[in-house]
């Protein structure tokens, strides 16, 4: 890892910062990144055809594009990075569970479509500040993708904070849903922003920004955040919960099942 | 890409959207721009150009106190009768009942696509494949919107749907078992699709004629990716190779089926054509099917599951085995293999969703209430 680490500082100028040695590195960084869009779309495209309306299956789906176009981007980047020849579906296919650097929200199952949205809305409003710094830093491929991204993700945002009023706001059921998928998944959050004063973007950065709009969304939806000292995470280290192995295992299993082949 | 533009263009003579096509975009620039269709997406393009012509030729003279009559001289100079128009009660249920069945093949077709989108074999194909199930939803809401334009809500319709009072293409009742689908299911299913549809491009009534227009230039990408899949097995790994000819062995004669019973036993076709709602018979674009995929499938370096298959030079056109007819009565009656199974993940999801409906109606209720005041005001004033 030191090894590549110095590699990579070399070869991109104009580094995001000083890249010390034994900390999170730029690919690592990249790889989480890469991993929680890659499992949010491999979660949302579950949801194709299951939709409760018609236009939410076509809108789902039209966040899985723009959630695994940002995972193609930056998987291709990390193997640059790395420079050990994976390419986008050589880190896509052939990792284990052990080796994804994903955030443990993004791979919880879908649930009701409140769970999926309370999901959605926290993920998003941890993504477009994310994308928005990166969209300004000095490594130019970060630059342009977080770029691109950022706009997606303000719209994923505007979508999940839609639904969060809507069913907060909407009925009993509705409320008494939303407000106990807010209660499950709000724990898994604390992992997102954790300080991580060694990467090339510091999460606990974000924290402003994200508590400032979720705090918005989740008072105009009559919800209230869970009073839990419980903060799980493990997903930046590869330690994730019993779930992704399943996803990948579904995700992988056509790919491994040809060692060689081309699609 | 996000827009849905859907009932505003449907009501307007002269506008047809530009493409915007999901797979499409998936492709980027790097997608040839040549027609697998066998020069169908020209007469996608013709159809277009006569719409127009006709439209700015605009119509004679007006219905003044025979509507049917009126109604007979739209149709035979090629006119398009539009929403507002009177028109005979059958042919508006026809056109209803056959709307509403395209709508919901679009919707039901979803899911024996949808059944790979997970376990996609590169990130590529999971992309494109993704976005082709996402256009067939865009497609299903269009003609909703088209069929709503003859009076009939899409609740109405989704409701005659899941009770299995209207049908949806049979195709869509056989089961998706290998990635090789998806290659096949885009060549010969979206293919059967284009043919079927091509000719409605020019049908009489314009919401439909417009909505076809659109649907028939989004499933020439359809085509051409599933053809891209399958061209990639056939040249692939032994067992890529094996899996494509497999499933082409399963879905050729269900393809040949889409285009229904011969027209011996054909029960709608007469008076469809002569409304020009419908312009060839079932055995006619059954034929230019066959003729167009022999071609394709020798390049594709797989065989066409039929023995009796073969160039008649004196028809000029090739011989082949017709599909089993029974069979697809057996389908159309309910017992193919995944009728049960599409029809109860509709039902589902229909079923689960329904409390988040609920929950938009109640909150679009609340929001329009906070309103109500300041308009109250206003009319006093
Ligand atoms: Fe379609
Ligand atoms: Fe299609």
């Amino acid at each position: 890892m030191t090894a590549h680490a110095e590699q990579t500082a070399q070869a991109v100028p104009g580094a995001v910062q000083a890249v010390p040695e034994a900390g999170t590195d730029r690919f690592d960084f990249v790889l989480g990144l890469a991993d929680d869009a890659l499992v949010a779309a491999q979660r949302l495209a579950q949801w194709c055809t299951h939709g409760p309306e018609m236009e939410e299956d076509i809108a789902l789906a039209n966040i899985a594009l723009d959630q695994l176009g940002a995972a193609r981007l930056l998987l291709t980047y990390a193997g640059e990075l790395e420079g050990a020849g994976r390419d986008e579906d050589a880190l896509a296919y052939r990792r284990d569970d052990r080796e994804f650097r994903n955030c443990l929200l993004v791979e919880l199952p879908n649930g009701d479509f409140a769970l999926t949205m309370a999901k959605l809305l926290f993920l998003a409003a941890y993504q477009v500040p994310l994308y928005t710094v990166l969209a300004s830093c000095g490594d130019e491929r970060l630059a342009e993708i977080g770029a691109k991204a950022r706009k997606e993700s303000a719209y994923h945002l505007d979508h999940a904070s839609l639904w969060v009023r809507r069913l907060g706001d909407g009925t009993d059921e509705s409320h008494r849903r939303m407000q106990a998928a807010v209660d499950e998944v709000w724990p898994y959050t604390h992992e997102l922003l954790a300080p991580d004063p060694t990467a090339p973007i510091d999460p606990a950065t974000l924290r402003v920004d994200f508590d400032s709009v979720v705090s918005g969304v989740l008072a105009e939806a009559t919800l209230t955040v869970p009073e839990t000292a419980w903060k799980p995470d493990g997903g930046r280290s590869g330690v994730h919960t019993e779930h992704l192995s399943y996803l990948l295992a579904e995700l992988q299993v056509l790919h491994r099942a040809h060692p060689g082949a081309s699609w | 890409m996000r827009d849905l533009l859907l009932a505003g263009n449907l009501l307007h003579p002269l506008e047809i959207d530009v493409l915007s096509c999901n797979t499409w975009g998936m492709y980027g620039n790097d997608f040839p721009a040549d027609d697998t269709a066998g020069g169908l997406l020209g007469e996608v393009e013709a159809a277009e150009m006569a719409l127009r012509a006709a439209a700015e030729r605009g119509r004679h003279g007006s219905a003044g106190a025979d509507p049917a009559a009126y109604f007979a001289e739209v149709v035979a100079a090629d006119q398009k009768v539009e929403p507002r128009d009177w028109m005979p009660e059958a042919y508006r249920a026809t056109l209803i009942r056959q709307i509403a069945q395209h709508a919901h093949s679009e919707i039901i077709g979803m899911q024996p696509e949808g059944n790979w989108i997970t376990r996609a074999p590169s990130l590529k194909r999971k992309a494109i494949l993704l976005a082709k199930v996402q256009d067939e939803a865009g497609h299903g809401l269009y003609l909703y919107a088209a069929a709503e334009t003859l009076g009939v809500s899409r609740d109405e319709l989704v409701d005659l749907l899941l009770a299995g009072r209207q049908k949806y293409s049979s195709i869509f009742n056989y089961p998706t078992l290998s990635w090789a689908d998806m290659g096949t299911i885009g060549w010969l299913v979206d293919g059967a699709a284009i043919v079927n549809q091509v000719p409605l491009c020019r049908c009489s009534y314009g919401p439909y004629a417009r909505a076809m227009i659109r649907i028939c230039k989004e499933e020439s990408f359809h085509q051409r990716q599933g053809y891209e899949i399958l061209h990639t097995l056939a040249h692939g790994t032994p067992a890529q190779r094996e899996m494509a000819q497999d499933s082409v062995n399963r879905w050729w004669y269900p393809s040949l089926a889409m285009f229904g019973p011969p027209d011996t036993d054909s029960t709608h076709s007469a008076q469809s054509m002569a409304w020009k709602i419908k312009r060839f018979s079932n055995d006619e674009l059954r034929q230019r099917f066959v003729d167009m995929c022999v071609g394709q499938a020798e390049v594709l370096g797989l065989t066409l599951p039929d023995p009796a298959l073969r160039w008649n030079d004196e028809r000029g056109a090739y011989d082949f085995t017709q599909p089993d007819y029974a069979e697809l009565m057996r389908v159309i009656k309910g017992a193919g293999p995944c009728n049960r199974q599409r029809m109860e993940h509709r039902r589902r999801a229909h079923r689960e969703g329904a409390w988040v409906r609920a929950a938009a109606a109640a909150y679009a209720a609340k929001q329009a209430n906070k309103k109500e005041p300041a308009k109250q005001k206003e009319k006093v004033a």
